[in-house]
C-alpha cells in the first residue's frame, strides 16, 4: 500500500498541441492556458504545460463547460489556475466551511495530508476530529461514516486507493446502498466515498483496478466520474451537497491535470454527462483518463477528416441517456471508450441501456473498446497493451463509419 | 516490525480514574495546545523481555480493578426501586410474551423468511437500553426485535414490520432483520453479523463530534452495540475496538455470548472464549457479568454507559446469557444438550426477577400479574394491528431507493426519471 505520489507526479507531465479549429467568442484575451469547449461547437487554443518529466502520451486540450451562463460570467474574470488535486481540495474546503458537518475521514487524510495531497492542509485548518486520520480498516472506517451519516454528519470517506474499497465492499454494499431502503426511509446515508483508482504507470495489479465495475450493482448509491480540475471541483462539491451516497471516481494520474476555473462558487450536476467535443459522424463515449486518450484520437480523426462527437459521460451510475440519446439520435454511430474491463464494465452497461434505448437510431452495432480482462501487469509494455490507446480508437472509428 | 526508535508525538497527561495508568508518563509530558486524538499510551523499548509478554499481567489488573471496584460498590440495600422494578420487569415480560407470539405467527403464516427469537436473553435488553434516554443508539444484530421493543418501539409497528406490512416501523421494507426507528434512535437490524458495529461506533463518533466540533456541548450521547458471541471473532469487531478505544468513543460493546452460533458452539470456534479478555488488549475494561440476572446487568451497564456519557471512553461488556429457542425458527435445534438447555431454563431471567421484586416486597403478585395481563393485551392488539394494516401498494417500490431521487437519473426525454407520474406508481422503467 505504498503511496509514490511523488513519482507519478513527476511521470504524469502532459504535452499539447496547439489545435487550429475556428475559434468563435473566445473566452477572452488571454494567452491560450486552457481550452474551453462549449456544447454549441465553440474550441478555443490550447495552453502550454509548464511541469516537466517524462512526456506521455496523455493529452488535454478539452475542457468542456456546460452552454450556459458560467461561461459568460467568466468572461470577465479572470479565475485561477489549479492542477486537479487542488480543484478537489477546493472543493472539499468550501463544502466544510459551508457546512460543519461535513467531514472527512480516511487512512493518511490528515497530517500526511492524503496520500495524494487532495486533503493537504484541511487538518491544521479543521482539527484532527474533522479530518480524521483513521487506522488501517477499511470496511469498519467505512462503516463508521455510515453510522455517522445516519446521525447527522456528512462525511467523505477517502480510500487511499480505490481498490481498498473492496474491503468494505460489505459496508458499501449493504449499508451505503440499501439501508435508506430497508429502514423505510428513515436514515439517510450522505457519504461521499472517493479515492483514485484506474491504471497507473506500472503500479502492479493490485494498485490498477477499476472498481466502477463492481459498484454499478448495488442499488441506492450514485457514481461519479471526474476527469478535469473544472469538474473534478464541481462533481466533489455535488457529491457532498447530495443526500445520496456518491462513489467519486478520480484516476491516479489525472491528478496533475492543470485547468484554469472560475474563482466563483459553482456545482455540478451530479447526473448530467459533459459533451467535450460536438460533432457530427460518431458518438464517443467515455470517462475519467480515458477522456484524454479520445480526444488525442481525435485530433488525428479530424485530420482525416471525421468530425467525432466526444462526450464524458461522468455519470457512471446512473447513466445521463437524454445527451447520450439526443447524440445517438444525431450521429447513429456510437463508440465506447472506457478502461473498464471488457466483461460487466460500464461500457458492457452503458452498451445494453443504448441498445435498449436508441436502438432504432443505430445504423451500425455498438463498438466498446475495453481493457483486456487481464490483471495489469507490472511491465511497461504489456501496461500499456491492457489499455484503450489512441491509434485503436482511431482504427475503430474509421471502422465505424465505413 | 520494530517498536524501539518509533516517533512518538507526547500526548497530554490524562489519567482515567478507574483504569490504571499502563505506563507512566506524567514524567515525561509535554503540553501541546492541540489535544491528541490517539491512544495515550507510549510504546514501551523492546528489552529481554518482550513487551508482549508482560502487557497480559498489566491488563488483567485493569479488568479485575473494575470488577472489584463494581463488588465495593453494590450495596446491600434494594438494587432498584418500586418502578424502576416493574419497568424492567414489563419489559421483559414484553420481549417474552412478543417473541412468543411471533413464533405462533410464523407458524400460522403470517410471517415468513428468517425469524430470530430472543427467548431467554431478556436481561440483557431490559438491563442495558432501559438505562437509556431517548436520544442513545442502539445498534443490534438480526435479534433486534426485543431490542426495538426496548428502546420504546411500538409492540405494533414491530409487529407489522414482521407482518410485511405498510405500517410497519420500516414500511414493511426491512423485516425482521432489519428493525429501524429514527424516533427511538434504533439504528438497525443487521443481517450479517459485524456489519452493525462499525454503524454504531459512527453513531458515536457522531456523538464525540457534536460535542466538540459543533460545540453542543451538552451531547453526551451514549451508543450500545449489541453483539454475539460468533461476532467477537470477526473482523469489524476488532477494528471497532480499536477505533472506539483510540478516539474514547462514548460506546459500550455489549456481547451476549448465548455459547452458540447457530450450531457452532463457541469453545469450537474461539481460541480463547472469554471475551471480556479482548477489551484490555484494545485499553479498555473487559466485564464479565451474569446475563441470566437482570440486575447484575443493569449495575454493569450503569458503569459502562457512565463511563461513556462521561468521555472516559467504551467499555466491552460480555454478558453469559442463553437462547431458549433454536437460532432462528427454521432451526431444529437439535445440536445443543438438553442437559445445558435445562441449566439455563432453570435460570429463566423473568422468574428471577419475579422472585427477588417479591421476596423483597417491592411488588405484590397481584401487581406482576396485571403487568403480564396488561402485556398480553398489547401484544393481542399488535398482532389484530398487524392483521388488519395494508400490504404495501406498488407504488411504494421505488420510493426509498434513494433519499433524492433524482439519483434515478435523467431519461432518454430529458427529464428525471422520478418525474415520470409512473415513477410513484412503481411501474416506471429505471
Amino acid at each position: 500500500m505504498a503511496t509514490i505520489f511523488q513519482r507519478i507526479g513527476a511521470a504524469t507531465s502532459l504535452s499539447y498541441s496547439i489545435d487550429t479549429k475556428t475559434s468563435r467568442r473566445s473566452l477572452s484575451e488571454r494567452k491560450a492556458s486552457f481550452v474551453v469547449v462549449r456544447s454549441d461547437a465553440t474550441k478555443i487554443n490550447t495552453g502550454l504545460n509548464r511541469i516537466g518529466g517524462r512526456v506521455d502520451h496523455l493529452i488535454t486540450n478539452a475542457v468542456a463547460t456546460k452552454a450556459d451562463t458560467l461561461a459568460a460570467s467568466t468572461a470577465s474574470k479572470p479565475g485561477h489556475e489549479v492542477l486537479l488535486f487542488e480543484a478537489l481540495k477546493e472543493g472539499l474546503e468550501e463544502e466544510m466551511e459551508r457546512d460543519a458537518r461535513v467531514c472527512v475521514m480516511g487512512e493518511d487524510v490528515g497530517h500526511y495530508g492524503g496520500s495524494y495531497k487532495v486533503t493537504k492542509g484541511l487538518a491544521p485548518k479543521f482539527g484532527d476530529l474533522r479530518v480524521l486520520d483513521t487506522p488501517i480498516a477499511e470496511n469498519s472506517f467505512t462503516g463508521m461514516g455510515i453510522g455517522a451519516a445516519m446521525t447527522g454528519l456528512r462525511p467523505v470517506i477517502e480510500g487511499m486507493n480505490m481498490g481498498f474499497l473492496l474491503l468494505a465492499f460489505n459496508q458499501i454494499s449493504n449499508n451505503c446502498g440499501m439501508l435508506h431502503y430497508t429502514s423505510g426511509g428513515q436514515f439517510k446515508i450522505p457519504v461521499v466515498i472517493r479515492g483514485p483508482g484506474g491504471v497507473g504507470r506500472q503500479l502492479g495489479a493490485e494498485h490498477s483496478q477499476r472498481l466502477e465495475s463492481y459498484f454499478q450493482s448495488i442499488p441506492g448509491i450514485q457514481m461519479v466520474a471526474c476527469s478535469t480540475p473544472y469538474n473534478a471541483k464541481g462533481l466533489m462539491k455535488a457529491a457532498i451537497r447530495s443526500d445520496n451516497p456518491v462513489i467519486l471516481f478520480e484516476h491516479v494520474l489525472l491528478y496533475n491535470l492543470k485547468e484554469t476555473i472560475p474563482d466563483e462558487e459553482y456545482v455540478l450536476n451530479l447526473e448530467e454527462a459533459e459533451m467535450v467535443r460536438p460533432g457530427q459522424h460518431v458518438t464517443i463515449l467515455t470517462y475519467s483518463r480515458m477522456r484524454y486518450h479520445v480526444m488525442q484520437a481525435a485530433k488525428t480523426l479530424v485530420n482525416k477528416g471525421y468530425d467525432p462527437e466526444v462526450i464524458d459521460i461522468r455519470s457512471l451510475k446512473p447513466f445521463d441517456l437524454h445527451t447520450i440519446g439526443n447524440s445517438v439520435k444525431k450521429t447513429h454511430r456510437v463508440l465506447i471508450v472506457e478502461e473498464c474491463m471488457r466483461t460487466g464494465g460500464i461500457g458492457a452497461s452503458l452498451t445494453a441501456a443504448i441498445n435498449e434505448n436508441f436502438q432504432d437510431y443505430l445504423d451500425a452495432p455498438i463498438v466498446c473498446l475495453s481493457s483486456q480482462d487481464v490483471p495489469t501487469p507490472y511491465a511497461g509494455t504489456l501496461e500499456e497493451w491492457t489499455v484503450v490507446q489512441p491509434p485503436q480508437i482511431v482504427a475503430a472509428v474509421e471502422q465505424l463509419c465505413q | 516490525m520494530s517498536l524501539s526508535g518509533a516517533k512518538i508525538i507526547q500526548p497530554l497527561c490524562i489519567r482515567y480514574p478507574d483504569m490504571p495508568v499502563i505506563s507512566d508518563q506524567a514524567a515525561n509530558c509535554n503540553t501541546t495546545s492541540t489535544p491528541f486524538l490517539g491512544s495515550t499510551r507510549t510504546l514501551r523499548r523492546i528489552q529481554s523481555v518482550s513487551a508482549a509478554q508482560r502487557r497480559p499481567a498489566s491488563a488483567i489488573v485493569a479488568v479485575a480493578d473494575v470488577v472489584k471496584e463494581k463488588k465495593l460498590k453494590s450495596n446491600k440495600n434494594h438494587l432498584l426501586t418500586k418502578e424502576e422494578g416493574l419497568e424492567v420487569y414489563e419489559d421483559m415480560i414484553l420481549g417474552r410474551v412478543f417473541e412468543d407470539m411471533c413464533a405462533q405467527m410464523y407458524y400460522r403464516g403470517k410471517m415468513f423468511g428468517f425469524v430470530h427469537l430472543y427467548n431467554g436473553q431478556e436481561a440483557v435488553s431490559s438491563g442495558f437500553i432501559k438505562l437509556l434516554k431517548k436520544e442513545d443508539s442502539v445498534v443490534s444484530t438480526y435479534r433486534d426485535h426485543v431490542h426495538a421493543l426496548s428502546k420504546g418501539v411500538p409492540a405494533r409497528a414491530v409487529m407489522s414490520e414482521l407482518f410485511g406490512k405498510t405500517t410497519g416501523c420500516c414500511r414493511g421494507q426491512g423485516g425482521s432483520m432489519h428493525m429501524f426507528s429514527a424516533e427511538h434512535n434504533v439504528l438497525g437490524g443487521f443481517a450479517f453479523i459485524g456489519e452493525g458495529i462499525p454503524v454504531a461506533t459512527g453513531a458515536a463518533f457522531t456523538s464525540k463530534y457534536k460535542r466538540e466540533v459543533l460545540k453542543e456541548a451538552d451531547c453526551d450521547h451514549v451508543t450500545l452495540a449489541f453483539f454475539g458471541d460468533g461476532t467477537a471473532n470477526n473482523g469489524q469487531f476488532f477494528e471497532c475496538l480499536n477505533m472506539a478505544a483510540l478516539w474514547k468513543l462514548p460506546i459500550v460493546f455489549v456481547v451476549e455470548n448465548n455459547l452458540w452460533a447457530i450450531g457452532m458452539s463457541h469453545l469450537r470456534a474461539t481460541s480463547d472464549p472469554e471475551i471480556w479478555k479482548k477489551g484490555p488488549a484494545f485499553g479498555m475494561p473487559g466485564v464479565h457479568v451474569d446475563g441470566m440476572d437482570v440486575l447484575k446487568v443493569r449495575e454493569v451497564a450503569q458503569e459502562a454507559i457512565g463511563r461513556a456519557r462521561r468521555g472516559e471512553g467504551p467499555t466491552l461488556v460480555e454478558c453469559e446469557t442463553y437462547r431458549f429457542r433454536g437460532h432462528s425458527l427454521a432451526d431444529p435445534d437439535e445440536l445443543r444438550d438438553p442437559a445445558e438447555k435445562a441449566r439455563y431454563a432453570a435460570r429463566d431471567p423473568i422468574t428471577a426477577l419475579k422472585k427477588y421484586l417479591i421476596e423483597s416486597k417491592l411488588a405484590s403478585e397481584a401487581e406482576l400479574k396485571a403487568i403480564e395481563k396488561k402485556i398480553d393485551e398489547v401484544v393481542e392488539d399488535a398482532v389484530e394491528f398487524a392483521n388488519e394494516s395494508p400490504v404495501p401498494s406498488r407504488s411504494q417500490l421505488l420510493e426509498n431507493v434513494f433519499a433524492d431521487p433524482k439519483g434515478f437519473g435523467i431519461g432518454p426525454d430529458g427529464r428525471y426519471r422520478c418525474e415520470d407520474p409512473k415513477f410513484t406508481q412503481g411501474t416506471a422503467q429505471v
